[in-house]
């Protein structure tokens, strides 16, 4: 056949190393600030926008979606059509998906600080964001695919197929883990509740980090390793049972974030032995990408390219064999909910994403301008900022995470906790959360000293906006697989069919873990003392989880004596069949709040929410001062409760008309008893709401009386029913 | 607790077993498969990234002495 000339679009390439670029920084930045919040709490005065709650899921976000994301969009657009030798399938939706992509993000960067999330980890976003988010990802998947069936070159490479990968299982992550009641313009309740919202969470979050944070990478690293040091890869085979063993393995290892929790033992177990599986495709991915560098070592010393090519797969080997390790119970006991997992995180986020993207950038940047990089010696400081930012960062996060854990598990001889006060625990690392802030200093300074180094080189160079390129087409003649055909080669050939295949693997796992989940729903011991939250309470949570309060507190006591001692019985799978959403939280940076109703009077948690440090001195918790101003909004209450009925949650029939004077007669008898206690405030304050929330926690089970207005409001529900 | 919860799904003791064996068939197909290639289409795969068929010598880099690498 003739030979075909055609054009590579350099400028959407171009638009989204920019947006990277840009992003990173801005992700980097609030990462910097959250961080200076925890040895500092004063810093930036208390904003409600800026608190350290509505801030972290501002910084996760940013990072993955912004910064990552649209470096794997980077990754992508330029080198799936030099993969197939052909543009790509439309401009239009090519520009669509960065658009779109940017709206998304800028939605997000508005939506989390005001308070509005989900409270669900690395899915915070509200539902219409959550729709246009859906939208982009499918033109994206649409402008990948058919760019693979206008394709020039007959076989797909194996970073195309983990691009597919990450294109059909991100789409069903994010479709069922978004399943949710909007009770109105971004508030919604997910469909799934307690247990089971947690287990579709973590089988979320985790293989977000797989199928976003991984995969494309692996991709990008396939593509980009040969291509910067110009050798073909180590071995092609390895490279084949890498892709199908780590799709496959990968989607059953969710639960291992939920270990000792009140999720079914058996599910830990099957999460754990999984991820120890892990281990083996991972290291098979890392070990091809290095090895593909023997015999030009040398050519490292001199490229920054190569330089944080090489760091960042040895950063994923890194951090993919001590996932597996942290998903052994006995190690999990130790790191879950400490600082040990922020390390674990920021190994390969810092070094692996982060460096992959930054290689991308020094690579492609020059290439599209057709100049060479402004200065090599520039980057290559970037280099060491950026390792030794990342060193900084991670070192005493491990040590803060096993110094805190070793400290809320010391008894004394005579058998009581060591360490009472948490407090205690907090003290004891603040100097590391001081290191942590300089090591993410130096990071960004990296960050910026490469801004610096592409704009100029951005300004010495020209876009070569449309790359002229040329190809023989493949005959597409036969469908059928010949007599003696390799099945893979067969099948590389035929992206449908890749895509099917590939889809059946992911959801194997899933389906074999999830069905369990399903029928156990109506098989989870119900408790009889559990009763649907007051209207108050349910308001009081939607301010928990507005300002973010998980993201700190945990609310879940594990079966561990250290645990129950500290905070009481340990939980139960039926405490939580009304919370939509479930807040069991990963994170302990305040202590856990499972069991935290009645351990307090209310003026405790007056006193203490205005400013922690007057009950809770040297306390880093932000102060929420303007919950003692702001009006509750009951305008949706009745929405909300309809909506939890529809859920499942057995209000007796016509309760939305009761709802908003039972909320009324609640919040009189709070600010009654503040009133006693020598607190003035008004009843429609938000304090109050949350104060009720709080004081609810974990009471179901627990046999002390509360507050007979409550009581009253209880029993309501059962003579209705 | 858990076990009771567990043994009083109908049936469910099939699940690990279907898990096993759906497992044990993947990967001995797999490793069959990729034992089953030709040296040399799988060279020729390997080498993949580095023809982009772009026209521009100098962004393409056949050339091993010219690596503009920053």
């Amino acid at each position: 056949m003739a030979l075909e000339t055609f054009k590579y679009d350099n400028k959407i390439v171009r638009n989204f190393a920019f947006a990277t670029v840009f992003w990173g920084i801005i992700g980097f930045l609030v990462g910097l600030i959250i961080a200076t919040k925890l040895f500092a709490p004063n810093f930036l005065g208390f904003i409600p926008e800026l608190t350290f709650g509505r801030l972290r899921p501002l910084h996760t976000n940013t990072v993955i979606f912004a910064f990552a994301g649209n470096a794997i969009f980077l990754g992508v657009y330029y080198s799936l059509p030099r993969l197939l030798k052909t543009e790509m399938y439309s401009k239009f939706l090519s520009n669509f998906n960065f658009w779109g992509w940017q709206m998304v993000i800028i939605s997000a960067a508005i939506s989390l600080p005001l308070g509005m999330t989900t409270s669900k980890e690395y899915a915070e976003l509200e539902w219409p964001i959550d729709i246009l988010l859906a939208i982009v990802w499918i033109i994206f998947g649409i402008n990948m695919i058919m760019t693979i069936m206008k394709r020039r070159e007959k076989h797909l490479y194996v970073a195309i197929w983990f691009y597919i990968a990450t294109f059909i299982t991100v789409a069903v992550l994010h479709v069922v883990n978004s399943i949710e009641l909007p009770v109105a313009f971004m508030k919604s309740y997910p469909v799934y509740a307690g247990v089971q919202d947690a287990l579709v969470q973590w089988w979320y979050g985790h293989n977000a980090v797989a199928f976003f944070l991984t995969t494309p990478f692996l991709g990008i690293m396939y593509y980009f390793i040969p291509k910067a040091s110009n050798r073909p890869i180590y071995s092609y085979r390895l490279s084949i049972v890498h892709f199908w063993a780590l799709i496959f393995i990968y989607i059953w290892a969710g639960p291992h974030h939920l270990l000792y929790t009140a999720l079914p033992w058996w599910a830990q177990s099957l999460g754990t032995v999984f991820s120890i599986m892990l281990i083996a495709p991972s290291w098979g991915g890392m070990l091809n990408g290095l090895l593909t560098l023997r015999g030009a070592w040398d050519r490292v010393r001199e490229s920054p390219v190569l330089k944080f090519l090489v760091v960042g797969v040895t950063a994923y080997g890194m951090a993919t064999f001590e996932g597996p390790m942290m998903s052994l119970k006995n190690v999990n006991a130790i790191t879950h909910y400490t600082d040990y997992v922020i390390a674990h995180v920021h190994t390969a986020a810092l070094l692996w994403n982060g460096g992959l993207s930054f290689a991308m950038l020094y690579f492609i940047i020059p290439r599209i301008y057709n100049t060479k990089l402004f200065s090599r010696k520039l980057a290559n400081f970037h280099f060491w900022f950026a390792t030794l930012g990342a060193l900084f960062y991670v070192i005493p996060m491990y040590f803060s995470g096993i110094t805190q854990s070793l400290m809320w598990k010391e008894f004394t001889p005579q058998g009581f906790l060591r360490y009472p006060n948490f407090l205690e625990t907090v003290r004891q690392i603040i100097p590391m959360y001081e290191i942590r802030a300089f090591g993410g200093l130096l990071f960004i300074t990296g960050a910026i000293l490469m801004l610096i180094n592409l704009f100029k080189t951005v300004k010495q160079g020209s876009l070569v906006a449309e790359e002229e390129a040329s190809a023989v087409p493949f005959k597409r003649n036969s469908e059928k697989r010949k007599e003696g055909e390799a099945y893979h080669r067969w099948l590389e050939s035929k992206p449908v069919l890749f895509s099917i295949f590939t889809f059946i693997a992911i959801m194997i796992g899933g389906v074999v873990e999830y069905v369990p989940t399903a029928l156990i729903k109506s098989n989870i011991p119900t408790i009889a003392s559990v009763k649907p939250y007051t209207p108050l309470e349910l308001e009081g949570r939607d301010i928990y989880i507005r300002e973010g309060c998980n993201n700190c507190h945990s609310q879940m006591i594990r079966p561990f004596r250290s645990e129950t001692e500290r905070y009481g019985e340990y939980a139960k799978a039926g405490e939580f069949v009304y919370d939509h959403p479930f807040l069991w939280g990963s994170k302990r940076t305040g202590p856990d709040l499972e069991r935290e109703g009645g351990k307090y009077p209310n003026s405790w948690h007056f006193l203490h929410m205005k400013d922690p440090t007057s009950t809770s001195p040297g306390s880093i918790m932000p102060h929420f001062t303007w919950l003692y101003t702001q009006v509750l909004d009951t305008t949706h209450t009745i929405v909300k409760v309809d909506a939890m009925r529809e859920l499942g949650v057995p209000y007796p029939n016509g309760y939305e008309h009761q709802a908003l004077v039972d909320l009324q007669r609640q919040a009189n008898a709070i600010t009654n008893d503040l009133t006693k206690n020598g607190f003035q405030i008004k009843s429609n304050k938000e304090i109050i709401a949350l104060i009720a929330y709080l004081q609810r926690l974990g009471t179901d089970i627990k046999a002390k009386p509360t507050t007979p207005v409550r009581d009253s409001i209880l029993s309501e529900y059962s003579t209705k029913e | 607790m858990y076990n009771h919860i567990l043994q009083s799904i109908e049936g469910i003791t099939v699940y690990p077993i279907i898990s096993l064996t759906i497992f044990f068939i993947f990967f001995v197909l797999l490793l069959y498969m990729v034992f089953s290639y030709d040296r040399k289409w799988l060279d020729s795969m390997a080498a993949k990234p580095l023809d982009d068929g772009s026209k521009e010598e100098h962004l393409n880099n056949r050339n091993p002495g010219e690596i503009n690498n920053g």
